[in-house]
């Protein structure tokens, strides 16, 4: 059923846990995918600007929240990666404060992970845990790992997910929305930016609203900030590097 | 030195005089001898065997199994099975034939050799083959294989381990007895082994559910949040063996490719960086890995069949199939070739004057709870025929509909060790059920729900 607006508290199946030992997927408690135009929130079919709308709320008032971009928006794929990573960066620019921890990848990190640096699926509750982040964006993770890392925050820690996916979405994060390309992220960060105004939450005046980790301020001369939007100008591929033509790499 | 007179006696490395007169034998740069069939010539002309495969046109899913014509054929289980393959547009084909479990995959050869399957192989054995399966599908390709009975059961564990790995192959599962003593007939207790292992599987009841469950299996098991196998099983012999109508669309028409790079996981990609020479997260369970993460992943198997049933509605029409159920006095719940009795066995009850309804299984994995929980809300006798000893598909009806019905719920008759089953044994339980007579075939242990001795229930639950 396709609620107009957000679930009632009592309502609500799949809330910030810690949800328990071995609590039981989405799936089994009975919540499904939703088709296009309709999100997920909270367990709840709702249409997807209201889920937008409540991931920007989550976003802008849980302490370290985090966007963990994941290999398909980390990586220049092809020129639709770049275009979308350009996009997420426009959502992280509306976002006082926002940490960006990757996923670079899917290895359990051996012999030792550094979780305040990097997420990682196998063990995604020791990067909650480390940065004590409470309300946290997935974009561009395969859908496989990206249910992983959802079931395990769901089932350790008391973190708000969402997920902005690229393909039917996720009915293990808190929030969902997905057919996820560059200009519906595009549309995301509007409507972030809409929220973010009508809760009267400013910006800082230089734009520096991205906060570094401690290894990506160690390396960036100490820097404690940076504006995600001096970023969206990508450099030139390696000399040699072919970028593939669209369709033929991961989205 | 060699006397000039006499002839060059050729040898071999050890030094022994080569005698054959076969000509010499090509090998590969390993030293294996080359028997892969090269591109047929054929005398007299330049025929390419493969032009009609080479013209096949790509069409969406919904016009291949909705709108295109089709032309109806009378041919076996095995034949459509090939027939399938030929427009599912398949990568990647290994077999062990098992013979003679079905010429399924010699058929499969054929289509290699006419260019419909681009890469096909026999496997060493069964473990080979649905290892081989797995590193084709990793790698992005469509896969498709075969086998039967003991082939199942020696490839069981690549098999269980392919919905972990969320490969989307299909099988087709000839289902035949695997105990010993061997016997080649038809008996399905290998579907049982199948059930649990997280793959979605079907139960072909004839010819036609063979090519459109085959066809339609990779389409729903390549949706990126299913991203799993399909098995396709059918009972040997009966199916794969005799002819029936099937119909189906015309050759030149095939499925669009698979796009893996759409799935819910990242192929085997050596060539772009991050390089990647396997799947990135080991399966096994280390220090590196949380506590939990088998769990879950489990958790997520099992999410992504769940996932799979509104594919199942919209390609298959539903996980189940119901006939007359409104009003009936009694209901026959079966799957695969037990259905076709049924529906013969319902008809010699509507002889005597009783009205039977059908419920045809097609979805085991996933199995059609809430469906039968609605179906059989007003049932008072339920009878579960099946091809095998141990009574899974009724222990599985049991458990779905334990508390929404208060049916008796009969778990049999059962035939196994390669009998048919003669619809008179349905027609007497049906019969027997309702009037109250005393079961030949089935003890009272077999016996579900409504008035039933619980412990004779236990007895039975407990020991098969």
């Amino acid at each position: 059923m396709l609620l107009q607006g957000l679930p009632a508290e009592k309502e609500r199946i799949i809330v910030p846990g810690p949800a328990g030992f071995m609590p039981p997927s989405a799936a089994q408690l009975g919540v499904a995918l939703p088709p296009s135009g309709v999100g997920i929130a909270y367990g709840h079919h709702v249409p997807e600007d209201i889920a937008i709308a409540e991931i920007a709320r989550q976003m802008l008032t849980k302490p370290n929240a985090t966007i963990f971009p994941g290999p398909m928006v980390l990586w220049a794929w092809n020129e639709h990666a770049v275009e979308k990573a350009m996009a997420v960066l426009e959502i992280a620019a509306q976002i006082p404060n926002v940490l960006i921890i990757p996923m670079p990848d899917y290895r359990p990190k051996y012999p030792k992970v550094d979780p305040e640096e990097v997420i990682n699926p196998n063990h995604p509750n020791l990067t909650i845990w480390g940065n004590k982040i409470e309300a946290c964006i997935f974009v561009g993770v395969h859908c496989h790992y990206a249910n992983l890392t959802l079931k395990m925050i769901r089932a350790g820690t008391n973190c708000c997910t969402a997920a902005l996916c690229a393909e039917q979405g996720h009915e293990d994060a808190m929030l969902s929305v997905h057919d996820m390309d560059a200009a519906k992220l595009r549309k995301v960060a509007q409507i972030f930016k809409r929220v973010r105004e009508q809760m009267g939450i400013k910006l800082p005046a230089d734009g520096k609203n991205v906060r570094y980790t401690g290894l990506q301020s160690r390396v960036n001369g100490n820097e404690t900030h940076i504006n995600p939007l001096a970023a969206l100008k990508p450099g030139a591929p390696p000399a040699g590097v072919h970028m593939p033509s669209e369709g033929q790499m991961p989205h | 030195m060699s006397n000039p007179l006499e002839p060059e006696v050729k040898t071999n490395p050890q030094g022994d005089p080569i005698t054959s007169v076969e000509p010499e034998q090509k090998t590969n740069p390993q030293g294996d001898p080359i028997t892969s069939a090269a591109p047929i010539k054929v005398s007299g002309g330049s025929k390419d065997l493969q032009e009609a495969a080479k013209k096949q046109r790509v069409v969406t899913p919904e016009y291949m199994f909705f709108e295109a014509p089709r032309k109806r054929e009378f041919i076996t289980g095995s034949e459509a099975a090939k027939e399938a393959v030929r427009r599912s547009n398949v990568d990647f084909s290994v077999a062990y034939p098992i013979t003679p479990q079905s010429e399924t995959m010699q058929l499969i050869g054929v289509l290699y050799g006419e260019g419909y399957v681009k890469e096909y192989y026999r496997g060493e054995e069964e473990y080979g083959v649905m290892s081989a399966i797995a590193g084709g599908s990793r790698a992005g390709v469509r896969c498709f294989t075969a086998t039967a009975g003991p082939g199942t059961l020696r490839g069981i564990e690549p098999i269980a381990s392919w919905p972990g790995h969320r490969l989307p192959a299909v099988a087709m599962f000839t289902c035949r007895v695997v105990n010993a003593p061997l016997a080649i007939q038809p008996d399905n207790i290998e579907i049982s082994y199948l059930l649990n292992c997280g793959m979605i599987v079907f139960h072909a009841e004839n010819q036609q559910d063979l090519f459109d469950f085959i066809m339609k299996g990779f389409i729903i098991g390549e949706k990126n949040d299913v991203t799993l196998p399909v098995g396709v099983a059918c009972d040997g012999f009966f199916v794969t063996h005799a002819r029936n109508y099937v119909d189906m669309q015309e050759k030149g028409i095939k499925l669009p490719p698979r796009q893996a790079w759409k799935g819910a996981v990242p192929v085997l990609d050596a060539e772009n960086p991050p390089a990647r020479l396997s799947r990135d997260a080991p399966v096994q369970k280390s220090n590196f890995m949380a506590y939990n993460i088998h769990a879950v992943w489990q958790q997520e198997v099992w999410a992504a069949v769940e996932r799979s049933r509104r594919y199942i509605e919209q390609y298959m029409g539903g996980l189940c199939t119901p006939e007359n159920v409104e009003g009936a006095e009694a209901l026959i719940v079966a799957s695969g070739s037990a259905a076709a009795q049924s529906r013969e066995a319902i008809r010699l009850c509507k002889d005597q004057g009783v009205t039977v309804g059908f419920i045809k299984i097609r979805s085991l994995r996933p199995f059609p709870t809430k469906e039968l929980r609605q179906l059989c809300a007003k049932a008072k006798l339920i009878v579960v025929p099946e091809f095998n000893y141990v009574g899974w598909l009724a222990k599985d009806v049991a458990a779905a509909i334990y508390g929404y019905s208060d049916a008796k719920i009969v778990a049999g008759p059962h035939v196994y060790g390669g009998m048919s089953m003669p619809v008179e044994m349905i027609v007497d339980e049906v019969i027997g059920g309702l009037t109250g007579k005393r079961s030949i075939a089935v003890p009272d242990s077999a016996i579900m729900g409504r008035d039933v001795n619980q412990a004779e229930v236990a007895h039975f639950m407990q020991n098969i």
